[in-house]
């Protein structure tokens, strides 16, 4: 046992723990960033060196030929990066609106319907109709096949996010701000966009960044959705060029590029370079924004 | 006529905020209810004509045979036993390493350092399934992949991972693992770091060293925490994780047997081999056990302490 004075920070494990804590935390946060410099690692490879040594930690020749090719011949990788950015940006938006208004309502004890509207939502988190009939709703009532609506709509609302943003609201708005508001002869829109969004910042912030992540990493809707290749978001690119690189020459507008481009390509090491490319803005982006999940993680896991 | 008027004038007093949650609740019906109500086409012999509302009216009732057809068949009790085991060992699994990791993330002494994993073993949760199915494969391609070029160093074989089933198990749990334990042992570090420092203080002043400390005081105030999350997920049992089935697979045939589970099933049966009627009836069986766990799991805790049930 520690003695009092050896531990004078109560906060303290003996020196033999502490080294051996240190080094289940570093192993494991090494491991879990590892494959991503792997794969960084590969993109870099003279393909000819990967085709003859595997993939491999230390190539024996370097070579940028893959990111060469990739701006050369891959309008489909920017096509791509443009649809998921398009995507994210238009989603993240509606979501925001959607769920807040509808969160702000149900906050509000004057709503009178408001037990009504918030069992609408919860009961959709506890109950669906599955993979079959939404396909169909979809598709043959709602018309998006082949529509980049396909991509932003199915993912806009969630009833988890509005009871984190409820949640939120009547924690946060201190109904005094509503009553000076009220008095002031504004309107329930003008409270809500004058007075309550500036202090929902922080709350919808999380949200959003949520919203941005489920966007840019969905492929799931583009899987079921999607065969148009002018509207295929980057995540499903990477599937579809998995077996093959022929997808990425379907969109160029060069038409000098053709079968001898793929051929000559460094298809390894470029699929590799895609994946960078495509995981490069949220790997260097999360670092600095996840105190916001975490506070979103916390909150969502407390109800009311 | 009284009772409408007061009626029309409830609406009028609230009609800002109906206004409010009138574009989210047209969501909801779109992609929420109307789904609900299409689970009617796993009691009939979809066939498309026309409309939507036509080729659901027009098609053939077959009562419970899709039903019937579903669990005759092997795939009903491989596709439900892969589901609950698959999610069981990862609820398991996961709760134990999550809270372990929060400790020791916790009592690190070097906070800066405790700052930089936790950072580090967060990134797999940013990542989407499709990457991560191309880290995994530049672990296990046979010609190229990391693991069999250090078994030929090794002398030994090299192995076809993705055509052998019995390997499948264990690379998906870790596979899972390694994808979530970073972002719930953040979870558990934020309920520990909210502790009360008080309470260790006492605790020291009373001669209770480190792991006391840490059976005593942490891991009874993470208890309500660790129910409701275990709760949601028993909860979810029956719904598995299609990208980690699906892209982590690379959507391998020879490794259905143990990497089948109800939704790459009914996935399959949409887009694949066009079964819709068996595969919305399996749909609907998930969704309709999915229900009665969450309640029932529910009803149980709120007979333990009603402050961790979730409803």
């Amino acid at each position: 046992m520690a003695s009092l004075a050896k531990s004078r920070d109560f906060h303290r494990l003996s020196p033999v723990w502490n080294v051996t804590f240190n080094l289940i935390a570093g192993l494991f946060s090494l491991a879990c960033v590892f494959p991503f410099l792997f794969v960084m690692i590969l993109s870099f490879t003279d393909e000819k060196t990967l085709a003859r040594n595997g993939y491999s930690l230390f190539p024996e020749k370097w070579s940028l030929a893959a990111y060469e090719y990739i701006f050369k011949a891959g309008d489909q990788l920017l096509r791509s990066y443009g649809v998921t950015i398009f995507v994210t940006v238009v989603g993240t938006v509606l979501s925001l609106i959607f769920i807040s208004l509808f969160a702000y309502a149900i906050s509000r004890k004057s709503f009178k319907y408001r037990t009504y509207f918030a069992f609408f939502a919860f009961f959709t988190m506890l109950f669906n109709g599955g993979l079959v009939p939404t396909y169909i709703v979809t598709t043959k009532l709602l018309g998006l096949q082949n529509s980049i609506w396909a991509l932003i709509l199915p993912l806009t609302v969630n009833a988890f996010y509005i009871m984190i943003m409820r949640t939120f609201f009547s924690t946060m708005i201190p109904d005094a701000i509503i009553e000076s508001g009220k008095i002031d002869g504004a309107g329930e829109f003008g409270i809500f966009f004058r007075l309550v969004i500036p202090l929902a910042l922080p709350g919808l912030a999380t949200i959003a960044l949520f919203s941005t992540l489920g966007y840019w990493n969905d492929w799931f809707n583009a899987l079921l959705y999607i065969e148009d290749p002018s509207i295929v978001p980057l995540q499903s690119m990477l599937m579809r060029i998995e077996n093959s690189m022929q997808f990425i020459l379907q969109n160029t507008n060069n038409p000098s590029l053709g079968m001898g481009v793929l051929q000559s390509m460094p298809q390894d090491t470029s699929r590799m370079a895609m994946v960078v490319l495509a995981t490069g803005p949220i790997v260097l982006a999360y670092p600095f924004f996840q105190r916001y999940f975490i506070q979103g993680l916390t909150v969502g896991a407390v109800k009311e | 006529m009284k009772a409408l008027g007061r009626h029309l004038k409830d609406i009028n007093r609230n009609k800002a905020m109906l206004l409010m949650v009138l574009p989210a609740s047209l969501w909801f019906i779109c992609f929420s209810y109307l789904p609900m109500l299409g689970t009617i086409i796993s009691f009939k012999e979809y066939r498309f004509s026309g409309s939507f509302l036509s080729s659901i009216i027009n098609s053939k009732w077959v009562g419970f045979d899709n039903f019937k057809f579903l669990f005759r068949t092997d795939d009903a009790y491989i596709i439900t036993r892969n589901t609950i085991l698959y999610n069981a060992v990862f609820i398991f699994i996961g709760l134990v390493l999550a809270v372990a990791m929060a400790i020791v993330l916790s009592e690190i002494a070097n906070k800066r350092l405790a700052k930089w994993y936790q950072t580090g073993m967060f990134m797999p949760y940013f990542l989407s399934w499709v990457i991560v199915g191309y880290f995994v494969y530049s672990f296990l391609s046979y010609d190229r992949g990391m693991i069999n070029k250090i078994a030929i160093a090794l002398g030994a074989d090299p192995t076809q991972w993705y055509s052998e089933p019995k390997y499948w198990p264990l690379i998906i749990v870790l596979v899972f693992l390694w994808k979530s334990l970073g972002y719930n042992s953040v979870i558990y570090l934020a309920a520990i770091m909210g502790i009360d420092k008080s309470l260790y203080e006492a605790a020291m002043i009373d001669g209770a060293n480190k792991w006391q400390q840490i059976r005593n005081i942490t891991l009874p105030m993470l208890t309500p925490l660790m129910t409701i999350l275990t709760l949601l997920a028993i909860g979810r049992i029956f719904y598995a994780d299609f990208g980690l089935f699906y892209q982590v697979t690379r959507d391998s045939g020879t490794l259905y047997s143990v990497t089948n589970v109800i939704d790459t099933y009914v996935y399959r049966g949409l887009k694949t081999t066009g079964e819709i009627g068996m595969s919305t009836a399996a749909g609907l069986y998930q969704s309709f056990v999915g229900f009665v766990l969450v309640i029932t799991s529910n009803y149980i805790v709120r007979r333990f302490n009603k402050d961790n049930a979730l409803f």
